[in-house]
């Protein structure tokens, strides 16, 4: 596998093998020296087309613990301000002789449409509403860190799913590992159709709490009110805000995530953000390491990489495959 | 031979653009062998983009005609998206002239309100004058619901038709494909069927309250297929079209995120398709129209938020409908020629019967020739088509443009 586009082409034996490679570098990034020589000579670009901090940091990161050579294509001084098409930057980039391009755009089936055009590995760091492989990855990661495994997790997914990369990437991720999903939200700020999703679906916050090993909240952007998605920012906090008070609803073990930037007292409560069961910053800390395995894994061991032989569309998770349906894992890679 | 008499064997003797005679053992000077062909009137499309002026660069009148001849179109009918639109009488002209010496018959669909903005009738009068006989804002549809009232009746005394593109803007607002469960899992904004409907419903009503004719263009969902045939059935004056790809694509095969398959509407459900297909064959829908749509590739070789909408359709709508809709031939050439040119007002010249005295536009194809289509030979300045490298039965093999051979065994004469 060259390029690594959306979590359904890993199936189930890649994620797998993406948690082990990062077990190893989790151990890399504790050293004194936390580098490695895996892919010196290797030449990593970010092209991001969309603002970023975590992300791209975490795989500039990534990218130097394992003595790869970085670049940061920073969009807003370059040619494409010109005028220069996505087309011709990524051929213009591929042509100084680089090994991958991490791709962040806000249009869905963008590092598709740069995987065929290039030669190189790509790697979708974000994808419109559509997939963010990475974040997914990282997430299972972190879940597994703290309870072994996902298979049988109940896991609420919370808030703005209708827009959300993060979301989509996650359902195939944890559904594919054997997480039961419930996302939560109001009617507008779920996706038109749930068809062939396997997930269950709840408006009512409060009843699905309780019975959550792990409550993933979603980030609230201010300006779904403006599109009448909402009422107010208010209204969502007090209806789908993980508030103290909400907290007390979760059982004792259960864990609180969130991809970041968090907004404090919108769809988190300030205070709970910190609690010892929200793994927030834990989840960015093992996006460093992940994202060391991936590149490791596509980069650093000949030309096709481990993670061969898995080209293509994978088998959806939910076995609802139909002809008219869409099945979880369509999406094919073109590597 | 096939037209809207029947079918039969025989020989078409063509003299001075018009046909001559027709009947057995007949002989000429210059003989296009039709064996193992049907001969039919041209095809006439109701929606052709040909992108001139403005966007010479994706077609031109010459070249987007050669393709319809290709398809076996004797007639097509510009659209006025162009850049200036055709919203004027001066605009409508140099169109007009462009296609007197193009390969295919070029006429031309007027804008109904003055740029295509919505707001103020164009000069319909004027423009009627020159002949046009459709008018549309093709690419919007009228959002005004008055001001569409005002253009049925005022129309309703030139005797001219007017075209909806029926998409309410709001609703469909920021979408880049259908609304669905593709859209959903694919992550792009979707725009759903109900956007076309209400409008469809909208022009209903008022083709009732004014008794106006309205053609509705490029219908793709079972709803809109069935308020027309609700609307038939009460005896409203209305027509409607389908295009290839809404009776051959689905919103699945945007999976993919190539933008050749952007289009407006969108591809829709399998369930649609099929509705389009019922539509088709029960008569709710009049004719098959292209929406030949060519785009340059600096338009489509975009993220997909940022392509624009449209896909090629002349030299492929003939082999899809015969294909595809599992109709029996007369039935598919009703809809590719003698009923569009009855909408678009141009039957006297245009889809048959082919009898002496006829201007002889003809269509000869093999209907059991295989191809594969290859963008790189099509005769389109553009090359988006969704059908690259499909395998297509059924061909063209002459076209005869008011007795001239313009295509000769596949080939454009010029």
């Amino acid at each position: 596998m060259r390029s690594l586009l959306s979590v359904a082409d890993l199936g189930v034996d890649g994620i797998e093998e993406v948690m082990r490679a990062t077990d190893s570098f989790v151990e890399v990034s504790e050293r004194a020296i936390p580098r490695v020589p895996a892919l010196r000579g290797k030449t990593v670009v970010s092209l991001f087309y969309e603002e970023s901090t975590r992300t791209r940091l975490s795989f500039e990161m990534a990218a130097k613990r394992l003595s790869a050579d970085t670049m940061n294509f920073a969009v807003s001084s370059s040619a494409v301000k010109k005028g220069e098409s996505l087309r011709d930057t990524c051929q213009t980039i591929e042509a100084m002789g680089i090994d991958a391009l991490v791709v962040r755009h806000a249009s869905a089936g963008v590092p598709w449409q740069v995987a065929s055009w290039v030669g190189c590995s790509v790697i979708n760091g974000g994808d419109g509403w559509h997939e963010h492989p990475t974040q997914a990855l990282l997430d299972c990661y972190t879940i597994r860190g703290r309870r072994g495994s996902l298979e049988g997790l109940r896991i609420a997914v919370v808030g703005d799913v209708k827009h959300s990369r993060v979301a989509r990437s996650g359902v195939l991720a944890f559904t594919m590992l054997g997480a039961e999903v419930t996302v939560v939200a109001p009617p507008t700020l779920l996706p038109p159709s749930l068809d062939g999703w396997p997930v269950e679906v709840s408006h009512d916050l409060d009843t699905v709490l309780p019975k959550a090993d792990v409550v993933y909240l979603l980030r609230m952007q201010a300006e779904r009110q403006q599109e009448a998605l909402l009422p107010s920012l208010r209204e969502y906090t007090a209806r789908y805000g993980l508030t103290r008070d909400r907290v007390r609803l979760l059982p004792d073990d259960a864990l609180v995530m969130h991809p970041g930037p968090i907004n404090r007292g919108v769809e988190i409560a300030a205070d709970v953000a910190d609690l010892e069961r929200s793994l927030i910053t834990r989840q960015v800390a093992n996006g460093v390491a992940v994202r060391m395995a991936v590149l490791f894994l596509l980069l650093g061991q000949g030309p096709s990489g481990p993670l061969s032989g898995r080209q293509g569309p994978s088998g959806p998770p939910s076995g609802r495959q139909g002809p008219s349906g869409p099945p979880s894992g369509n999406v094919t890679a073109r590597g | 031979m096939v037209d809207v008499t029947g079918s039969r064997r025989a020989d078409v003797l063509v003299s001075d653009g018009r046909i001559a005679a027709v009947g057995d053992g007949l002989d000429a000077r210059e003989v296009l062998d039709a064996g193992g062909c049907i001969v039919a009137p041209g095809l006439v499309d109701l929606h052709t983009h040909l992108r001139q002026p403005g966007r010479e660069e994706a077609e031109t009148v010459e070249t987007g005609a050669r393709a319809a001849a290709l398809g076996g179109y004797t007639a097509v009918v510009a659209m006025p998206n162009t850049d200036p639109p055709l919203d004027t009488a001066a605009a409508v002209r140099e169109v007009l002239d462009l296609g007197v010496k193009a390969v295919c018959d070029v006429r031309v669909a007027g804008a109904i309100t003055k740029g295509r903005a919505g707001r103020e009738l164009a000069p319909l009068g004027e423009m009627a004058d020159l002949g046009v006989r459709l008018f549309t804002d093709d690419g919007a549809g009228v959002q005004d619901g008055r001001l569409m009232r005002r253009a049925l009746e005022y129309a309703s005394a030139l005797g001219v038709t007017l075209a909806q593109h029926c998409e309410d803007s709001v609703l469909a607002a920021g979408g880049h494909m259908h609304e669905g469960a593709w859209s959903s899992r694919l992550g792009i904004p979707g725009m759903p069927a109900e956007a076309e409907e209400v409008m469809v419903a909208r022009d209903i009503a008022l083709a009732r309250l004014t008794g106006g004719r309205v053609h509705f263009l490029h219908l793709s969902t079972a709803g809109s297929v069935a308020a027309v045939r609700a609307a038939k059935a009460e005896g409203l004056d209305v027509t409607a079209e389908a295009a290839p790809h809404h009776f051959t694509l689905t919103d699945a095969a945007v999976a993919s995120y190539d933008t050749v398959f952007k289009v407006n509407p969108p591809l829709r459900t399998p369930a649609d398709v099929e509705a389009v297909k019922a539509g088709l064959a029960d008569g709710t829908i009049d004719a098959i129209a292209t929406d030949h749509a060519p785009h340059a590739p600096e338009h489509k070789e975009v993220p997909f938020d940022e392509a624009r909408p449209g896909m090629l359709g002349l030299e492929t709508a003939l082999s899809l409908a015969l294909t595809e809709l599992e109709l029996p031939v007369t039935a598919v050439l009703a809809l590719l020629s003698w009923q569009p040119a009855r909408i678009a007002g141009i039957d006297s010249s245009h889809g048959g019967p082919l009898g002496p005295g006829r201007p002889a536009n003809l269509c000869v194809f093999d209907a059991s020739t295989s191809w594969v289509v290859d963008p790189a030979a099509l005769a389109s300045r553009s090359r988006n088509t969704p059908y690259a490298g499909r395998a297509m039965t059924g061909k063209v093999r002459h076209t005869v443009l008011r007795g001239e051979p313009v295509v000769v065994d596949g080939e454009a004469q010029r």
